[in-house]
């Protein structure tokens, strides 16, 4: 076998054009991304949206209907899933009932011929923190258990790359934050390039250091996930990760780096750097934790500059760290914004005429084309596939 | 009355077993009797004549083996063609595929007395031999069934990721069959070939109409019936009756050491 005399050194993973199709439904949709060698790497999506596909196609289970994948700049696209240097921790796990924990472990190695295991499966086991169960069969073990028996299998065999279909879906709350950590130290422990699936925008946040958002077979963004939540380029991204207001207006002009755009009656400034509209047509964007709310009678204290709309406050929820206010803009739009509780005193309550108001560096602009609602229901699916665990 | 109403499952219970014990152990008493007449029905006096002279009758001991022989290759050969066609029927696409899915349940549907006198009408009409041969050919016949059956339900209980797992692990298709597939499905390939064994070893029908002039256990059994059956009969089939006990206990045994080794493990 040519994989046994493979290097320690990681390549990139590029998915040039890939699709499949299933009848006449694309579930991957021409996809074209570099994963870079050693990245934690999340693919981030609403249920169906094409996440276990891509990873099916990567590992050999699924064929691509075209398109291509390449390592580093080897092209496995048609090697079986047996002869690719990737390992999957399935979702449901997978693990084999018939072996006990040190056997599922040691498996790949023994089929690719490896004489003494024994050593190996140990410091893996020890990796894992599993040392301990290496007899047990896999039902004798807790969820977390077998989920890290599962990474432990997948990864004692040195893959090029790791991939993790939804490894923390089965998992109550507080041990898929527990195991967020733990994988985190591992992959950084290893240095393997793991792409990790998840429908959880959060998990995919605290753990990736890029991550992907795909809807409906596309990626819709890809990149840091600072650089992704503080600059979203479709509505679909800024709806899923995490929330935004999205306000529908014109371009009305522009000075040197800022658009003017005017939104029922109401000024906005949007930098350009920061703008992906493309014609008149805006949507102006602002993340909920960059505003600040205002008493109505202190329309005096906004900055010079800033972006500002009158409302009512509709609702207040009062959350410890922050405070949350849906306020009703005069077209009747709802606004969200966080408030940290900074101060001790006075809130705004129901009822209240407020101003709210936020700096243009904070602004974004979308394409005019876009859905300010694409992406809130997914998220909220989404939300619930998590609650619902 | 309260007392009646608390334990009445376990007095239910009790009851049952016995009914189901009560033949059993007259069959292994009237092994120790010595029969005052022909008949070996009512007790007598207590000999142990049929356990130390157990093949003293003739016929006795060669029809056991005649089973016990029919029933093993009946059941080798059967519990191979089965598992391969269960195989076949789950894992590929073919023409025909329904059809036989629906044939292979005849053989348990059909009334044993038909299928015995249609393969004796078949055998005769092709002149082929009576004996050891046809017996076995119409064992096969149904055992097969039943293997189909059982491993193709394991089959499809199968997690077809737990073999992706295998592919994904540098197992090539013939090794996730190897360590993967087939020690999965092996229970249920064990449990249908006990279950075909039982079946040929006491089947009298469908045997007794292709025998010709052999002679399988059940078959002595039924000619000795007119005469008078030997204790050496009832001895037989008491030690029958302890070597399957003895297989289940075991295998509980087996089970719950392994479940304690791994508790206290
Ligand atoms: N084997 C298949 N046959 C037909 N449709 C499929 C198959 N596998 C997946 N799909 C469809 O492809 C879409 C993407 O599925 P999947 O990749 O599993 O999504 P995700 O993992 O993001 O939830 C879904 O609409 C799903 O119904
Ligand atoms: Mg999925």
């Amino acid at each position: 076998m040519a994989e046994q005399s493979r290097t320690n050194q990681v390549e990139d993973l590029h998915l040039v054009n890939l699709t499949k199709r299933f009848g006449d439904m694309a579930a991957v949709d021409d996809l074209t991304i570099t994963i870079p060698a050693g990245s934690f790497f999340a693919l981030l999506g609403a249920s169906g949206c094409g996440k276990t596909t891509t990873l099916r196609m990567v590992a050999g289970l699924e064929d691509p209907t075209s398109g291509s994948i390449r390592i580093g700049d080897k092209d496995v696209t048609r090697l079986r899933a047996f002869q690719r240097p990737v390992n999957t921790v399935f979702q449901s796990y997978a693990l084999f009932p018939h072996l006990d924990i040190f056997e599922n472990v040691a498996f790949g190695l023994r089929r690719r011929g490896v004489k003494d295991v024994k050593a190996t499966v140990e410091q893996m086991l020890d990796l894992v923190e599993l040392g301990s169960l290496a007899r047990r069969k896999p039902t004798q073990l807790s969820g977390g258990q077998q989920q890290r028996v599962a990474v432990a299998r997948a990864l004692i065999n040195k893959p090029d790359v790791l991939l993790l279909d939804e490894p923390l879906g089965a998992l109550d709350l507080k041990l898929r934050r527990q195991m967020q950590i733990e994988l985190k130290r591992i992959q950084t422990e290893v240095g393997t390039t793991f792409v990790h699936v998840t429908h959880d925008q959060e998990e995919a946040m605290t753990m990736a250091d890029t991550i992907a958002v795909m809807n409906a077979g596309r990626i819709e963004q890809m990149g840091h996930p600072a650089e992704i939540y503080e600059l979203p380029k479709t509505a679909f991204v800024a709806n899923f990760l995490g929330q935004s207001n999205l306000i529908e207006g014109r371009v009305a002009g522009a000075s040197d780096d800022l658009i003017d755009v005017t939104a029922y009656g109401v000024a906005f400034r949007v930098p350009k750097s920061r703008s992906s509209a493309t014609g008149t047509a805006i949507i102006v964007g602002v993340r909920p934790e960059k505003m600040t709310v205002l008493d109505a009678l202190d329309a005096t204290k906004v900055p010079d500059g800033h972006n500002a709309i009158f409302g009512r406050v509709t609702d207040v929820s009062y959350t410890g760290v922050s405070t949350q206010y849906l306020v009703r803009a005069a077209w009747g739009q709802e606004l969200i914004v966080f408030e940290q509780n900074m101060i001790v005193g006075d809130r705004c309550e129901v009822g209240d005429d407020v101003i709210v108001h936020w700096a243009p560096s904070h602004t974004f602009g979308l394409d005019g084309d876009e859905n300010i609602n694409a992406g809130v229901d997914a998220a909220v699916l989404a939300l619930d596939a998590t609650a619902g665990q | 009355m309260r007392w009646l109403r608390r334990n009445a499952v376990s007095i239910v219970g009790i009851l049952v077993l016995v009914y189901l014990f009560i033949p059993i152990s007259v069959v292994t008493a009237l092994s120790f009797n010595k029969p005052a007449g022909k008949f070996n029905i009512s007790w007598n006096s207590f000999s142990l004549d049929a356990w130390t002279n157990l093949c003293g009758v003739p016929g006795v001991c060669s029809s056991f083996v005649t089973s016990l022989e029919i029933g093993l290759v009946s059941t080798l050969i059967a519990t191979l063609l089965g598992t391969m066609i269960a195989f076949a029927l789950v894992r590929y696409r073919f023409r025909g595929r329904s059809t036989t899915n629906l044939l292979i349940f005849l053989p348990m549907a059909t009334p044993e007395v038909v299928m015995g006198s249609s393969l004796l009408a078949l055998f005769l009409n092709m002149r082929f031999p009576l004996g050891p041969l046809t017996v076995a050919i119409a064992h096969i016949m149904f055992i097969i069934s039943f293997v189909v059956v059982t491993v193709k339900a394991r089959l499809q209980g199968l997690d077809p990721r737990l073999e992706e797992a295998a592919r994904d692990l540098y197992a090539s298709p013939r090794a996730t069959f190897r360590y993967v597939t087939f020690p999965l499905v092996l229970p249920g390939i064990i449990g249908a070939a006990l279950l075909g064994f039982s079946l040929s070893f006491d089947d009298f029908i469908i045997s007794y109409f292709n025998a010709g002039t052999l002679v399988t256990f059940p078959i002595y059994i039924w000619g000795a019936a007119q005469r008078g059956i030997p204790p050496q009969v009832n001895a037989l089939a008491t030690l029958v009756f302890v070597t399957a006990l003895v297989i289940v206990l075991a295998s509980q045994i087996v089970q719950y050491r392994k479940r304690k080794a791994m508790e206290s493990s």
